[in-house]
């Protein structure tokens, strides 16, 4: 199914490094012993090498699903303009939960997992965020806000090593210079006792390559040097790791449209770069406890749920399905990702994909490529990565639906005509003629598609023009659709019981 | 076409007159320099070709993103846009003219060199001879105490070589650096070191403008900033406590008081002091301050070295380089090109020798009247003598002269680095 791709095309040197895929079904990663091998002598990585090793598309993915996170995560908090120890505390916290690290003395822990992990993912990201300079810009960012993380809470002699390994060629500051700028090298210093400054050591660089130390007046510059002393080589290295990054993402992205690559991972790559840009972390639909607030829906309860809460998208998957049994990849995943964020049940959703595939597809072909899937989506698989349900940005702008696909928004992926078909024939409320359609169709066209939607769902739902989800809120993800059109729902019903408990007591007393 | 010459050949020209504008773009702006001074090279380069040039054109209108091929085809557009001022921008990943056939975000900034800006403006709270939009040679006196300091930071600390100073035509100047190790920052490496040499921070509302002393602001002075105090000594004295007598009046002096530390026996007897004699001048409340201070060396070391400090921050305060930060930090930032014509005061945008920068006077900047009028004596004179030669640049014959050639000569030091950096180059590619 999927076919391995090499790259015979690119050296895969240093000098150019790319990253060589290639995929295979094999399920398991390598085998676990314990203690650094060869491949990742140290915790920390400069990522100067690609790797070669054979991937399963699920880890293609999931390893950087994962990373994605931990960078999206950064992004965000380093927004948030905290404290630097509580970023950084925050920070490690997050990393540990999604992309944990151990160093060589940690024991019962399989090292090489885990560094490749870290590695492919890393490699994979560089794909997706070589594009564009603004997203190669954002993502040396976030990458080396995690490097200089894991840097700081690594083991001091670990750190000294990897260090050695990485050979830098920094210039160092002769006794003679060190004496004739002593007074200037001082003032620079905070500890400023003589045996302090004898002790020290510096290092010259070209002043532009530590542009955080001379912004911050850290270190003495002279005729365009800046003389950072050993206890500030931290900058250096981040500086060194965040120039090299971006030269090879710079050189990845040129050679990027000559990668024949598998023809899965291409939309794979797309979107991963697109969810970090809606931003993953943050824009993750948080079920309002649907379990509990809304109740369970069972395989049973989908298709009347459907037909009262559905939002055109899913809608639109679901009569499919129905119609056809059976949807294509990205049309599984968008629907299937959505029930479970209206609170159908991992059993119950085998139920239902089961049911639905019905006669189409044997038992046993069944069990083997769907119950997996549908697993995996549930956290149950795999890297076991709880997907959350795509909001309408993700649905909007990713994996572009083909000819024979019906995942996507109908406002933006149907024509004008077949839009108001699909919606006078699902919607009794809506006229294929009325004012109300023309809105809709005004709004598609100047591509305000929440837009479009919000009105739909006003209208859908007797909800007064402007007043979208409650509060102006407009659609913003297909489940919040869901929510509110089972709380109003809800309310209605509730109204009704209390006129009835309360017209009871009338007749009563 | 012959520009409407009136008969009285001192009449004064109006700069905001599009046919004066237009007799200078077709007279007497240097492009071959200019153009030079971009391009780097002979052969248009793109750092000329993917040069972003804004217009400003009468009624307003802004125009952004104009690039030419060549210095010809600028000149052309120049002469029929007719600009009243126009700016510079950055070197583009593609010609900015195209940009509308360009895929979003194809148009990034790419070189640039490094600009500065400072503005009188910034200076308005302690100057007194002049306000609002007005300048004199008296006042010019920070403009220059900012342009040494920052001239020599710029070369001995950050190890640039060609920096042009350009009048801005008012109240302030320019500074553009053309070293390829300034053309190719970044714009965080330029926010970087504009933030090393930036000092004075902080709007009205905030009294002590110069915090450089770390979070307890007690720390001793950047080496650097050490070495501008030294040179900035002599100028507080000569600028700030004579010529201009900051702390002559009660504004002035409480200004002063303000941003000490506030210890009641010194900044109370201080007070009480320049009240009761209120003509004692700057110079003279200066010395009692030092006097002051100097008395608690012995009783109070700690309380000592804190003002010691802060009379040091007072000086940095006075006559520090005031910059305009924001120009400097961005590679897109457009700025006024240099021998543009203010639209105000109608001078030329001329260069500034740093070394002479204190004898400069504003008021003496030719302004395009003047050169034109020039043009109008020389062809009245030649038109006597018979057969005389037409000469090839007609800037040679007005009081342009002499910036233009001060122009020529840092563009050739320009030329002969950058045509060094291509050579080994080239070198080193054919070693390889
Ligand atoms: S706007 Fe969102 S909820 Fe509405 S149909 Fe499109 S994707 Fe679905
Ligand atoms: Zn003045």
């Amino acid at each position: 199914m999927f076919r391995p791709s090499t790259r015979h095309n690119l050296p895969s040197s240093s000098s150019n490094p790319s990253l060589e895929v290639k995929v295979n079904k094999r399920q398991s990663g390598i085998g676990a012993t314990a203690g650094p091998s060869a491949r990742y002598p140290y915790r920390l990585n400069f990522y100067e090498t690609p790797p070669t090793l054979d991937i399963t598309l699920e880890e293609f993915e999931t390893f950087a699903i994962a990373r994605l996170r931990v960078l999206s995560q950064i992004e965000a908090l380093s927004h948030r303009s905290l404290p630097y120890a509580q970023l950084q505390g925050a920070i490690t916290n997050y990393t540990k939960t999604h992309l944990n690290l151990s160093s060589n003395t940690a024991r019962n822990v399989n090292l090489d997992e885990e560094r490749r992990k870290d590695e492919i993912g890393h490699w994979v990201l560089r794909l997706s965020f070589c594009r564009s300079p603004d997203l190669r810009a954002r993502f040396v960012r976030s990458e080396v806000s995690l490097f200089k993380n894991r840097f700081e809470t690594d083991d001091v002699n670990e750190r000294s090593s990897f260090l050695k390994s990485l050979e830098f060629d920094w210039q160092v500051v002769d006794e003679n210079e060190k004496t004739r700028y002593e007074r200037e090298l001082k003032l620079c210093m905070w500890e400023k006792k003589d045996d302090a400054f004898r002790n020290e050591s510096w290092f010259k660089v070209p002043w532009y390559t530590v542009p955080d130390l001379v912004g911050s007046r850290k270190v003495f510059v002279r005729a365009g040097m800046a003389y950072v002393p050993q206890s500030l080589q931290i900058s250096l290295v981040l500086q060194t790791y965040a120039s090299r990054l971006e030269k090879a993402l710079e050189l990845t992205a040129k050679n990027l449209p000559r990668l024949d690559e598998d023809e899965r991972l291409g939309p794979v790559i797309d979107h991963l770069a697109s969810s970090f840009l809606s931003g993953v972390a943050s824009a993750d639909y948080q079920s309002p406890d649907s379990a509990s607030a809304q109740g369970v829906v069972t395989a049973e309860m989908v298709d009347d749920v459907a037909r009262k809460h559905f939002p055109p998208c899913m809608r639109n998957l679901y009569d499919r399905l129905k119609r056809d049994h059976h949807l294509k990849h990205f049309g599984r995943l968008q629907l299937g990702l959505f029930l479970k964020g209206i609170g159908l049940p991992l059993d119950e959703a085998v139920v239902f994909w089961r049911r639905m595939y019905g006669a189409t597809m044997s038992d046993d072909k069944f069990n083997k490529e769907y119950k997996y899937n549908i697993r995996h989506s549930y956290g149950q698989e795999g890297k076991r990565t709880n997907y959350p349900p795509k909001s309408c940005q993700q649905i909007l702008t990713q994996n572009q639906p083909g000819t024979q696909d019906s995942h996507g928004c109908p406002f933006r992926h149907f024509s004008p005509d077949n839009l108001s078909a699909f919606l006078s024939s699902t919607y009794p409320q809506i006229d294929k003629g009325s004012m109300e359609m023309r809105d809709i169709l005004d709004s598609v066209k100047s591509t305000h598609y929440h837009v479009a939607c919000t009105r739909v769902f006003e209208l859908t739902h007797g909800v007064k023009k402007g007043e979208g989800l409650g509060g102006n809120e407009s659609v913003a993800h297909p489940n919040k659709w869901t929510d509110r059109s089972r709380e109003l729902e809800r309310e209605v019903l509730e109204r009704i019981k209390k006129k009835e408990d309360s017209d009871e007591m009338v007749v009563d007393s | 076409m012959p520009i409407p010459v009136r008969d009285d050949p001192m009449v004064d020209y109006d700069p905001s007159s599009p046919q004066v504008m237009n007799a200078f773009y077709r007279r007497l702006f240097p492009y071959r320099p200019f153009f030079l001074w971009l391009n780097q090279d002979q052969i248009p380069a793109k750092l000329f070709t993917h040069r972003e040039f804004a217009f400003t054109l009468a009624g307003d209108v802004y125009i952004r993103y104009n690039s030419f091929h060549n210095s010809d085809e600028f000149k052309k557009e120049l002469i029929r846009l007719n600009p009243s001022r126009f700016e510079i921008g950055p070197q583009y990943s593609a010609r900015p003219r195209d940009r509308k056939t360009l895929a979003a975000g194809a148009l990034q900034p790419q070189r640039r060199e490094l600009v500065f800006d400072i503005d009188m403006t910034d200076y308005d709270e302690i100057r007194t001879c002049c306000t609002d939009k007005k300048i004199c040679k008296r006042c010019w006196g920070y403009i220059a105490a900012a342009v040494k300091v920052l001239d020599h930071a710029l070369r001995e600390t950050f190890g640039f070589k060609h920096l042009l100073w350009v009048y801005s035509g008012r109240r302030g100047i320019h500074c553009w650096i053309s070293d390829p190790s300034a053309l190719d920052l970044n714009d965080d490496q330029r926010k970087s070191l504009v933030t090393f040499l930036e000092v004075i921070k902080g709007g009205k509302e905030q009294a002590k403008k110069v915090n450089v002393r770390g979070s307890k602001d007690d720390s001793e002075l950047h080496p650097v900033l050490n070495d501008a105090l030294e040179n900035l000594k002599m100028e507080f004295v000569k600028l700030v406590l004579h010529d201009q007598d900051c702390f002559a009046t009660e504004r002035g002096w409480e200004a002063l008081l303000a941003i000490l530390p506030q210890d009641r026996d010194v900044i109370g007897n201080l007070r009480r002091d320049w009240q009761s004699d209120p003509t004692k001048s700057s110079v003279d409340k200066w010395g009692d301050l030092q006097h002051a201070v100097g008395g608690l060396k012995k009783g109070n070391p700690l309380l000592f070295k804190k003002y010691e400090r802060a009379m040091q921050d007072v000086i940095l305060q006075y006559t520090y380089p005031r910059i305009d930060a924001e120009v400097s930090k961005h590679r897109n930032h457009l700025l006024k090109a240099p021998f543009c014509v203010h639209p105000g005061t109608g001078r030329v945008c001329v260069p500034v020798n740093p070394e002479l920068v204190d004898e400069f006077d504003p008021d003496t900047v030719p302004t395009v009247g003047e050169l034109l009028s020039e043009l109008d004596r020389a062809a009245a004179a030649e038109n006597g003598e018979s057969g005389s030669q037409r000469r090839t640049e007609e800037y040679e014959q007005t009081s342009l002269k002499p910036y233009v050639e001060m122009f020529e000569k840092h563009v050739a030091a320009v030329l002969r680095d950058s045509r060094g950096i291509k050579r080994a180059a080239k070198q080193e590619s054919m070693d390889f």
